[in-house]
């Protein structure tokens, strides 16, 4: 210990001083984050304490007083154990579908089960449960439903691309192309648009789609693009003579992408594909400049309609900073682990 | 089945391949009877790997007749199908598959092409393991085994799917020298069991001891063919005799 630190930390003058700096600073940020924080905060529910506290410590308060519309958003109060419910269900799914294990066909028939109850409970309007349309759905619910449809969604649409673009077929090869250097060439944010107010534009008089399926197809085209790059670049890295050996003996196209070109290449870019997911994950947050209240949406309902904890702004968006900050360090720690598992066997 | 054809395992007529304005292959006639033993040699760049991928499509020739077991290779996706399952090839870089294991290797195809259930799969599989002596290491990925080995699953790999041809090309020149005589005893078993073989080499001793006939190729043509005897000890043309003096004084 003493000899590592006099090795990396104080092995001139000149480094010594800055180490003796830089700890000084961290010393002190590290206080005044300890003071603000924690020491000097208010955690209670108590906009006259908050008050009092201003400028010197935190108001958790407004997480204990608002985290109801802020985790569900404008999800009728009385009613919120159905999202509650339906989240709890469908993370129980994603999480099981983590595991290798279970990649088997009665998982896709598992999460087309979990997927309907999971309507049923947030839509209702069945089974005696009142109808809560889905411009009523909100916060975490609507973060996680967003997030794990557009993944589930964009990978096969991804795949399809990246195969798409390596293909013989100069039309379907140029479609792709096309396809996807489109995508790319526009923000989220103007997709998104495009879906929930250009769209309705052009679809006969009459007829609607819900906007909460337009916003979802739009996110999975969306990531679709960027993910076939991913995929398309693990496809690159493998060697010719593969294709070779399993043309050689006899396999289809299909089954040739399917049992050897397509398990090497994924297990190649694990890393690319886990940076996908976790941006799209982040994504969703842009969905509320369409009026959808997914949890950056719901904490603007919760505070800005409330003078008494406007001020406190800051702490409801520390608040959900955790939330997203565990979700994508767990999927960050799954991608390192699946990484292992994948590089099991190989010597190189 | 009277015409005369029916007795030829592979039959080149006038084949003819071009890569861009170049011209690899260029008239090639060529005929291979049932059980025939075939060794192709002749300088880099001279085609060779070229001739034999023709045979299983992995290159496509542009004019010419080419046939295997009287089915005539075109873009007809069927015959292909058929044809690949009778024609097995081993490559000089061996070609297995790294995700998977060797039993893995050597069952993926008789189970997805030839539809036969994992237990028979598998049983055929450790066979062909133990005719080419690794069934030890079934369990094992290919990149945990020497190259010797892999070459030998490669072999098993082709087998399990009952091929009437096999190719080899230049199947021992990745492999360190101690490493090629293991393989070629397993190929010199099979050329005993009365399997079709083309096989391209520079193993001049296999050669000798092993083939029918041997073929010698330079610019895109088959320049002399032979039986080995007079093949090696009286070759008449003098490309060839170049060639020979040259590999033969190493
Ligand atoms: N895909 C390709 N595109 C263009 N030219 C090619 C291609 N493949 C091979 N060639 C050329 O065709 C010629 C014949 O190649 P081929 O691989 O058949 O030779 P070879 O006799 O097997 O040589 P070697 O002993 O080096 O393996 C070479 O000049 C090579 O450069
Ligand atoms: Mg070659």
């Amino acid at each position: 210990m003493v000899t590592w630190l006099r090795a990396n930390l104080f092995n001139n003058v000149f480094n010594s001083a800055i180490t003796v700096l830089l700890g000084t600073l961290l010393l002190y940020v590290l206080s005044q984050v300890w003071g603000w924080g924690i020491s000097h905060a208010v955690w209670v529910a108590d906009a006259e304490q908050c008050n009092t506290a201003r400028g010197a410590g935190a108001c958790w308060g407004v997480v204990a007083e608002k985290y109801r519309i802020i985790i569900f958003g404008r999800y009728p109060f009385e009613a919120q154990w159905r999202p509650l419910l339906a989240t709890l269900l469908l993370m129980a799914l994603l999480l099981a579908s983590c595991v290798r294990l279970f990649w088997k066909p009665w998982l896709a028939a598992l999460w087309v089960g979990v997927l309907v109850v999971f309507f049923i409970l947030m839509h209702g309007g069945v089974l005696g449960l009142a109808t809560v349309t889905t411009d009523q759905w909100g916060g975490l619910p609507l973060t996680i439903l967003l997030a794990s449809l557009s993944v589930v969604g964009a990978f096969p649409l991804a795949v399809l691309l990246a195969l798409g673009r390596m293909s013989d077929l100069p039309v379907i090869r140029s479609l792709c192309t096309v396809y996807v250097e489109l995508i790319r060439g526009v923000p989220l944010i103007s997709v998104l648009f495009m879906a929930s107010f250009l769209f309705p534009l052009f679809m006969p008089v009459g007829t609607s789609i819900d906007v909460l399926l337009r916003v979802l197809v739009a996110m999975i085209l969306f990531a679709g693009a960027y993910l076939a790059e991913v995929i398309r670049g693990g496809l690159q890295a493998i060697p010719r003579g593969q294709y070779e050996a399993a043309a050689s003996l006899g396999l289809t196209y299909w089954q040739m992408q399917g049992k050897i070109i397509l398990p090497q290449a994924l297990a190649t870019v694990v890393p690319g594909i886990m940076n996908n997911f976790i941006s799209t994950f982040k994504d969703t947050s842009l969905v509320t400049i369409v009026s959808l209240y997914e949890l950056t949406g719901s904490l603007d309902l919760a505070v800005n309609s409330d003078p008494d904890w406007l001020p406190y702004k800051l702490e409801g968006y520390l608040f959900i900073a955790a939330i997203y900050f565990v979700f994508c360090f767990s999927l960050s720690r799954y991608s390192q682990w699946v990484e292992r598992q994948v590089s099991r066997g190989k010597v190189h | 089945m009277s015409n005369n054809q029916a007795d030829y395992m592979i039959e080149f007529a006038k084949v003819n391949k071009w890569y861009g304005h170049f011209h690899v292959l260029r008239d090639i006639d060529l005929q291979v009877r049932r059980g025939e033993r075939i060794v192709i040699c002749g300088p880099s760049g001279s085609g060779k790997s070229t001739l034999i991928r023709c045979i299983n499509r992995l290159e496509s020739h542009q004019k010419g007749k080419l046939t295997v077991d009287n089915l005539e290779l075109s873009d007809d996706v069927k015959v292909l199908h058929e044809v690949r399952r009778k024609v097995g090839m081993v490559f000089q870089q061996f070609n297995l598959f790294p995700h998977l294991t060797v039993l893995e290797n050597l069952t993926l195809a008789p189970i997805q092409v030839n539809k036969l259930s994992k237990v028979e799969a598998e049983e055929r599989a450790m066979e062909q393991l133990q005719r080419v002596q690794i069934a030890e290491q079934a369990y094992k990925y290919p990149l945990q085994l020497s190259g010797g080995q892999q070459q030998r699953v490669a072999i098993a790999r082709t087998l399990c799917l009952t091929p009437q041809v096999l190719l080899f090309d230049e199947p021992t020149s990745a492999l360190d020298p101690e490493m090629i005589k293991e393989v070629l005893d397993v190929m010199t078993e099979l050329a005993e069991q009365g399997i079709t073989m083309l096989c391209v080499t520079h193993e001049m001793g296999f050669a000798k001891s092993v083939a029918d006939r041997v073929i010698f190729m330079d610019q895109g043509q088959i320049v002399e063919e032979n039986n080995p005897h007079d093949f090696f000890n009286r070759p008449r043309n003098e490309r060839t005799q170049a060639f020979l003096a040259k590999i033969l004084t190493h």
